[in-house]
């Protein structure tokens, strides 16, 4: 192991050598051979993960960029998601090998990059005053602004399907005890009343995550209090998350095979109606555009229910577009101008098209269009009612990196809600004394 | 007694025109022809692990490095899952080592009697080894799928139960190390037919004679003749259980839960999270506890070698 990863570090480097040679050797033969017209360059992008949905939204880009500026050419590489994607973004960066556009989460994620040092500054850039406010945080730190909205804003909380609800004659829940019993109902009918697709862990921790706007509401500081080492996990109203992950495996209430399904197939699953609801973000309502675009506007979303019956929507602030400082000369204004068309009228095309419009948008150049996946409707009507909040992890920098494990655990019995609220915080306490956070 | 005064006298009376051909005999080519070779090792080497030591004491995040002293190892011990990753480790080593060492002695000596086919099973011995192990963890996953996989439903079709081979938690740690014991038997068969190959015939020759039976031949000739193959799989074999991570972060990422992690997923997933320094302190704890097992079991095992 010790080996191993100096070693992994050792092929990282060699690889990068590799490839900038390459990268040199191909833009000169192709330099020389244009001639007089303007130089032809080769950028290359990553796309925000491996899933069908993250893979077409760049490649369509890419194209419809290079339509319009034939001069550039954008080469499309993936990468997996999760704690994987975050390490292989981290390391690309330190090891200066990073595409020269790359998509990734705003909030705590980005802040963990270390920008201020790694990524290009664009607030200079003409549409960074087009902003919202709420983006703008996500993406800035006290020293520059470093990132593009390269999806729309989006939710967390439940997706359902609405036939499987009208055919059963149930109303969407505001408290956990409606949430229940609807599920209850659901499992009599024999459909799947509650999908856990833990062959995809990141997927595991909507009932935490999505339910913070409901904390937040309770107790307005609770995030200044968590970051100061003030509230934790274990006490109410946060540990309300992890009793309702128990509570579905305890009551039954999931699919079989829990242990192995991906998101991917979950939506299927959804979107066909053998499933009646799944915890979740709907930036990824964009896989069923895709797999069963007919059955998209089946799909509704509803906030994460509470004791009280009065849920608000959490909220995501839109993923980034970021430069990296590896990027430069030629390749760098053929990136800066790629990002700018990732907002401009026919990039905002493209967002609606084979991106995710799952919410609104973080710069007004973009408008949600008016054949938007349903559960954008119901996304709007708590924003129209103020019944919204944003997700902990564009107000606290602190985020353990087990928590999708420990939520696996509780949700698939291994350890009760308490004990793995209680491990939750100890990784919390760890991920706080690596920032190097006072108070710790 | 001390060697060099004997050398000092032999050198005097030797006569001046051998001793060309004396240093000659240690170093048949120049110096320098290591250069190359040692530079590679200590640039990619010795010069990664040396400063390995000095990151574990910072709180490092590739980009910049603060010094922090001992904070990282106090950390590292207070890990809510290191007990049960320590457990695991020690549990999958002795599993993996011993079913090696016990499975590969009995195919190596299928491999070396006269049967048919012989070298075709020995290349299907040894085949697993061949792979890549990213390769036969991805494979494995979906072989053994619980509900999609060949083994389960090969299971269900003569009624058998269907395990969650590597997402029931009491089973996962237990379904890797079985793939494991698959993929690395190989290296061990092979060691051990070496050392069954090499044991002189005559010896059971001579047993014959006196009428040993073939199970007497087995416990007072071959066992203790491969004592030496023996040791080396077991060693080679508890310090790859030991340090085990690809196979383990292939089939379960250490889950469902913590529940298959081991130090070097512990350690990979702090690497994972950005934790740089902390990971490396987790590195050095695993190189010394590796060498705290490994150093004293060999000098055990090797003390009462047999020479042949």
């Amino acid at each position: 192991m010790f080996r191993s990863v100096a070693s992994r570090r050792v092929s990282f480097a060699i690889r990068g050598i590799a490839l900038m040679s390459l990268a040199l050797t191909v833009n000169g033969g192709a330099r020389s051979l244009a001639g007089v017209t303007a130089n032809p360059v080769t950028i290359s992008l990553l796309a925000g993960g491996n899933d069908p949905a993250a893979l077409k939204f760049a490649t369509d880009l890419a194209a419809a960029f290079t339509k319009a500026n034939p001069e550039i050419t954008v080469k499309v590489n993936t990468r997996p998601g999760g704690t994987d994607g975050d390490n292989l973004v981290k390391t690309r960066l330190a090891t200066r090998t990073m595409d020269d556009v790359f998509f990734y989460n705003s909030g705590s994620l980005m802040q963990a990059l270390n920008p201020d040092s790694q990524l290009v500054d664009l607030s200079g850039q003409p549409w960074a005053k087009l902003l919202t406010r709420d983006f703008k945080q996500a993406v800035s730190t006290s020293k520059g602004m470093y990132g593009a909205p390269s999806s729309s804003t989006f939710n967390g909380g439940i997706m359902y399907n609405k036939k499987v609800y009208a055919k059963l004659g149930l109303q969407v829940p505001t408290t956990w005890v409606q949430f229940i019993s609807n599920s209850q109902k659901i499992k009599a009918a024999g459909i799947i009343p509650v999908l856990v697709s833990y062959g995809d862990t990141w997927t595991s921790q909507l009932f935490v995550l999505a339910d913070f706007a409901n904390v937040s509401r309770q107790v307005p500081n609770w995030s200044t209090m968590y970051t100061s080492n003030k509230a934790k996990y274990s006490n109410a109203p946060a540990l309300a998350g992890f009793t309702h992950t128990a509570e579905v495996f305890n009551k039954q209430l999931m699919n079989k095979d829990y242990a192995t399904l991906t998101f991917v197939n979950a939506l299927k699953l959804l979107a066909t109606g053998q499933a009646a609801q799944y915890p979740m973000i709907t930036a990824i309502i964009s896989n069923v555009v895709q797999a069963n675009p007919a059955q998209v506007n089946d799909i509704g979303y509803f906030a994460m229910p509470t004791d009280s019956g009065t849920p608000r929507a959490t909220v995501w602030a839109a993923n980034g577009a970021y430069i990296p400082k590896s990027s430069t000369g030629d390749k760098l204004a053929a990136a800066l101008k790629f990002v700018a068309f990732l907002n401009s009228p026919a990039g905002c095309g493209i967002q609606a098209t084979s991106g995710t419009v799952a919410g609104p948008f973080a710069i007004s150049t973009c408008k949600v269009p008016a054949d938007a996946p349903a559960l954008v409707a119901d996304e709007l009507k708590y924003q129209a009612a103020g019944q919204t909040g944003l997700a902990l992890e564009f107000v606290s920098p602190i985020k353990g990196p087990n928590l999708e494990k420990i939520l696996v655990q509780v949700g698939s019995g291994i350890s009760t809600a308490q004990a793995g609220a209680a491990l939750y915080d100890q990784d919390v306490t760890q991920q706080a004394q690596q920032l190097g956070l006072p108070g710790w | 007694m001390s060697p060099a005064p004997e050398l000092a006298a032999h050198e005097a009376v030797t006569p001046v025109t051998h001793r060309p051909r004396k240093t000659r005999t240690w170093s048949t080519y120049p110096t320098w022809f290591f250069v190359p070779t040692i530079m590679l090792y200590v640039v990619f080497f010795a010069l990664p692990t040396f400063s390995s030591f000095y990151f574990s004491l910072t709180r490092w995040s590739l980009f910049s490095s603060t010094f922090i002293g001992f904070g990282n190892y106090a950390q590292f011990f207070h890990n809510p899952q290191l007990y049960t990753a320590f457990t695991h480790t020690l549990i999958y080593a002795v599993i993996t080592s011993g079913a090696k060492v016990v499975l590969g002695f009995l195919i190596a000596l299928l491999l070396t009697s006269p049967i048919i086919g012989r070298g075709y099973l020995r290349a299907v011995v040894f085949f697993p080894v061949l792979l890549s192990t990213i390769g036969v963890g991805i494979l494995f996953k979906s072989l053994l799928d619980p509900f999609h996989g060949i083994v389960n439903f090969l299971l269900g079709s003569v009624g058998l139960p269907q395990p969650g081979w590597f997402t029931d938690p009491n089973l996962a740690l237990y379904s890797i190390a079985g793939v494991d014991i698959w993929k690395g038997v190989g290296i061990a068969t092979l060691i051990f037919m070496a050392g069954i190959v090499a044991i002189p015939g005559e010896y059971f020759e001579a047993a014959r004679i006196d009428g040993a039976t073939s199970r007497q031949m087995l416990r007072h000739i071959t066992v203790p003749l491969a004592r030496g193959a023996t040791v080396t799989v077991i060693i080679l074999s508890l310090i790859g259980g030991l340090r085990s991570f690809d196979i383990i972060w292939a089939t379960t990422g250490g889950g469902p839960g913590f529940t298959s992690d081991v130090l070097a997923s512990v350690i990979y997933k702090q690497y994972q999270a950005g934790f740089y320094g902390l990971s490396t302190a987790g590195n050095v704890v695993l190189f010394l506890l590796v060498t705290a097992i490994m150093v004293p079991l060999s000098y055990v095992l090797n003390r009462n070698q047999v020479d042949l």
